[in-house]
């Protein structure tokens, strides 16, 4: 561990590419195991989101009002983006702690376990961007140019992913209390990012707040691109790529430091 | 130097200590308690104890030594699991370890299923495990449960499945801990058979046992390890020998 900071993050690549057989298969498990033994299986994939976004749909239409064009694509864009991170977020925390029997019987780099778990979250997106396309053709919103960019706000995301989910495995197995903390935690993350409200609905000091809230610029990103044909300004994409690089730097830090004694607390 | 002629493990001065006390420390109020009652810094323990070996390639060689002996965190150590507190470990060659059978199944997933995730633990890709796939199933003698669930299986059908995986993919090293006890005899002896075939193709062994039958029989060196310490290192037979009487005038 006396090494620069260069040197693991070659080595880190280099695992990676040995590793990726495993990270395949580990990904393939996480699929295989959620919907094992479900009727519909991978359909629930697309279905979820969909019922997710009637169901809210509903609520926040007629039990409170808005006025934001195609309400059901503004939803469930923003919650697909949501998911993804909750998701990666809260299986990556415990990915370690749950791999203990493997990591204490065999030498593999520990990080494959978290990242592996962000993959499959991944993985179930994009299952889940099928849902969004019926939402579009559905309510018959128009098809821009920009939505081959979409990919683009996803990217960021995974790298922002990976780093909160390597820091998280980490911290976890010192501080079991993450666990409990971090689902209040990400529940206030959801109400402070507009996902089913209009940003223009916050007052003032608190939009301007949500220029530190990376989920924001993601799903802001997003929509721009797939509901409203609009490219943003260059601030945009710059705090998605901060964000998301940042956010990778810091977790594998953590990461690197904390791994070492991973053992003697699992 | 040719790397093929320098020691395929080396282990120099290892020491693994453990703070019992943290261990323990996990939640606020243990913590404060420990920290009042001033327990917090002392109860190290020495699982090791300056202990230094080296294995060339093509030895086999076993770790003896009683119940909570050092052996293995030995192995955890060797195998890059556990880093030593003090001193260095260096291994030069992949390692299969089967420190303890199945460690790497997911208990949902099938035996089919299992095969290949244990097997990219280990490092190998999917072409290379289907390569090896018939023989892994044909050593196991599970063909007709491959698409049961493993958590379905008993304890000795996921020892065999374990063993087939950790001697089917080809490394430098392969470790074994104690895990033969757990097969019917007749499974004991395929896998004594296997091990000695193995060996005779050069692989090299490191493996722990209580067995002294089963060491002699595999491995032309023993080295035996008391609380952590190297008490002895040599052939087999006479290490083995010296374990026993110890062991029967009580000095062990």
């Amino acid at each position: 561990m006396k090494d620069s900071f260069g040197t693991s993050l070659e080595r880190f690549l280099a695992h990676l590419k040995t590793y990726q057989p495993l990270i395949h298969e580990l990904v393939s498990r996480d699929l295989k195991v959620k919907y094992r033994r479900s009727f519909l299986g991978y359909v629930w994939s697309i279905l979820n989101p969909l019922l997710m976004m009637v169901l809210q749909t509903i609520i926040f239409s007629f039990m409170f009002r808005n006025d934001i064009p195609n309400y059901p694509l503004y939803l469930i864009c923003g919650n697909t983006l949501f998911t993804f991170f909750n998701e990666s977020a809260n299986m990556g925390l415990t990915s370690i702690i749950y791999n203990a029997a493997l990591i204490k019987k065999v030498y593999i780099p520990k990080f494959i376990f978290p990242l592996s778990r962000v993959v499959s979250s991944f993985v179930t997106m994009s299952f889940s961007l099928v849902a969004v396309l019926l939402v579009m053709l559905f309510t018959g919103s128009p098809l821009h140019w920009t939505i081959l960019l979409f990919w683009v706000p996803l990217l960021f995301e995974l790298l922002f992913c990976c780093g909160i989910a390597l820091a998280l495995s980490s911290l976890t197995v010192y501080f079991r209390d993450m666990q409990h903390l971090f689902s209040v935690l990400t529940l206030g993350w959801m109400y402070a990012t507009p996902i089913f409200y209009p940003l223009e609905q916050l007052p003032g000091f608190a939009q301007t707040l949500m220029k530190f809230n990376p989920m924001y610029h993601y799903i802001n990103l997003f929509r721009n691109l797939v509901m409203y044909g609009n490219i943003p300004g260059p601030n945009t994409w710059l705090a998605c790529a901060v964000a998301g690089v940042g956010m990778l730097a810091i977790g594998l830090l953590v990461f690197r430091k904390l791994q070492r004694n991973f053992i003697l607390y699992i | 130097m040719d790397p093929n002629t320098l020691p395929l493990v080396e282990v120099n001065d290892v020491s693994m200590r453990f703070n019992l006390a943290q261990e323990k420390t996990e939640t606020l109020k243990e913590y404060v308690v420990k920290l009042l009652k001033g327990k917090l810094l002392f109860n190290e323990f020495y699982a090791l104890k300056h202990v230094s070996f080296t294995v060339n390639r093509g030895e086999a060689v076993a770790l003896i030594g009683r119940n909570g002996s050092g052996k293995s965190t030995m192995l955890k150590v060797i195998a890059g699991v556990m880093y030593p507190s003090t001193g260095s470990r260096v291994v030069r060659g992949t390692i299969a370890p089967m420190i303890e059978l199945g460690a790497g199944f997911d208990m949902d997933l099938t035996a089919r299923e299992n095969i290949y995730l244990n097997g990219a633990v280990l490092g190998h890709d999917r072409a290379y495990m289907d390569e090896h796939f018939d023989s892994i199933i044909e050593f196991s003698e599970l063909r007709d449960f491959i698409d049961v669930p493993v958590k379905n299986f008993s304890s000795g059908m996921i020892a065999r499945l374990g063993f087939a995986i950790a001697t089917e993919v080809r490394a430098d090293l392969l470790v074994v801990d104690e895990v033969l006890a757990v097969g019917d005899f007749m499974f004991q002896q395929k896998c004594m058979k296997r091990l000695e075939s193995m060996l005779a193709d050069g692989t090299t062994l490191l493996f722990v046992s209580h067995d002294s039958n089963a060491v002699r029989k595999l491995c032309s060196r023993a080295i035996w390890l008391d609380h952590g310490d190297k008490r002895a290192d040599g052939p087999a037979d006479e290490v083995c020998t010296l374990y026993e009487e110890a062991m029967r005038s009580g000095k062990a």
